[in-house]
């Protein structure tokens, strides 16, 4: 039977559904990025950005863009009124002080207790790249990730325990991916939300971690 | 009269020995001292430890820097990026030392350094490679890892004005780890797009007091490059 699986466009809109009005929010290099274009202006929700940046507003048309106004992506983007400049140590205890209500993250892992596994695929890459990620699991008010269920190869991303070096430990709330949404709860990953046409028993068997269907 | 500016950038990059700790301001393409680093390797000094958020892009300015051996040990948050050639190359041959710290920790260490705060607690990073070997402890019901601050001899940093006494100010992403650095070096030197005259900066939109700036040499570059 062929499946339906969320786009990525589909899964940002869909986790952006669940972004109210009010929250301040950062949204990780990636995939993440794209949850900023579903939610609609009228709904004021506060982008942050590490390098400073509160209350980000979309891209700007290629005939307006700003040289000094770009993203922790270093992208080019814009202000919305009422947004504010910081320095790093200011935009940072934004996200250390617990400021920030939600960040989302992709991932290579995420575990039933809520590890997440985001900037290293190897105990031996002895140079990898860590930006802001440890502090954004470890700082923010809630933690979702948003990522692809399996690998290219077919292997799930929701684990039992993380094989790639962690981020943060126990810091994941909720997962949206190409085929479902899942909360971590203290009884592992419990699903919430199922992509159209898809079984549990499909959803399971592409799952390394056991599920509750709530 | 105070008068922190100097005539050129050879003037001030005087007296940065070798062996230095040098903190880079700018984050991406913005805010970044680009003269003052070439400055530095025209100025030529050696064995060098550098801070800034990436390992150099390219093979011009910190990646330059680190192609002429003159780097010793970087310390960043972002060492890989789609164009740190030169950094990957001496670090897999052996020639550079790495720290890797997670961004925010570098930022708050620097403002420590320039705070007078020997070291603090944070929970980023336990239970992580990055926390490995360090001093944990539980406060307030959560582990957290003792991270030592980390001042500089010298901060090169940008700003988009300034006047004689060194009030600065920057702009837009341009901010970045600029205001950071500047506190936590005993020696900073700044590059302005804009000069400033003393008294018509609005003093509730100085950002960087003079007092945390050594030297400021005028460089009205234009805007950064994408």
């Amino acid at each position: 039977m062929d499946i339906t699986t969320w786009s990525r466009p589909q899964m940002a809109g869909r986790l952006a559904a669940d972004i109210p009005e009010g929250w301040c929010v950062n949204l990780g290099i990636g995939i993440p990025t794209m949850v900023a274009d579903h939610v609609p202006l009228e709904r004021e929700v506060i982008f942050h950005s590490e390098n400073g940046v509160l209350g980000m507003g979309p891209a700007p048309p290629g005939d307006r863009i700003d040289p000094w106004l770009i993203n922790a992506g270093k992208q080019h983007v814009t202000l919305r009124p009422g947004g504010a400049f910081v320095h790093h140590a200011d935009s940072f205890a934004m996200i250390r002080g617990g400021h920030l209500d939600l960040c989302v993250l992709g991932a290579f892992e995420v575990a039933q207790n809520g590890d997440l596994a985001n900037w290293a695929t190897s105990e031996n890459d002895t140079a990898p790249a860590v930006g802001g990620a440890m502090d954004l699991a470890a700082g923010a008010k809630r933690v979702w990730v948003m990522m692809e269920h399996t690998t290219k190869e077919g292997r799930s991303k929701l684990v039992r325990r993380c094989s790639y070096p962690l981020t943060a430990l126990g810091c994941v709330r909720r997962v949206y991916t190409n085929l479902a949404v899942l909360d971590v709860t203290a009884d592992g990953f419990a699903v919430i939300d199922i992509a159209p046409g898809l079984s549990r028993d499909t959803l399971a068997a592409r799952t390394d971690a056991p599920l509750r269907f709530v | 009269m105070i008068d922190k500016f100097v005539r050129d950038i050879a003037s001030a990059m005087a007296d940065i020995a070798d062996g230095s700790t040098v903190l880079l301001g700018g984050f991406g393409p913005v805010g970044q001292p680009n003269q003052l680093i070439d400055g530095l390797i025209e100025q030529g000094a050696r064995d060098l430890t550098v801070v800034a958020n990436n390992a150099g892009n390219g093979r011009t300015g910190l990646a330059q820097l680190m192609e002429l051996g003159r780097v010793r040990r970087i310390v960043c948050s972002f060492p890989r990026s789609a164009n740190s050639t030169v950094f990957e190359e001496l670090y897999r041959a052996g020639k550079i030392e790495l720290e890797i710290v997670p961004q925010g920790t570098l930022a708050e260490r620097m403002r420590a350094a320039g705070a007078g705060i020997g070291a603090f607690y944070t929970p980023t990073a336990y239970g992580t490679p990055l926390a490995r070997d360090k001093e944990t402890r539980e406060i307030g019901g959560r582990q957290q890892v003792l991270e030592y601050a980390l001042g500089g001899d010298v901060a090169l940093i940008e700003a988009w004005q300034a006047d004689r006494w060194g009030n600065l100010t920057y702009r837009e992403s341009g901010r970045n780890f600029n205001p950071v650095m500047a506190a936590a070096a005993r020696l900073t030197i700044a590059q302005t797009q804009h000069v400033a005259a003393l008294g018509s900066l609005d003093p509730e939109a100085i950002v960087t007091p003079g007092i945390y700036v050594d030297r400021v040499v005028h460089v009205p570059y234009g805007d950064p490059r994408a």
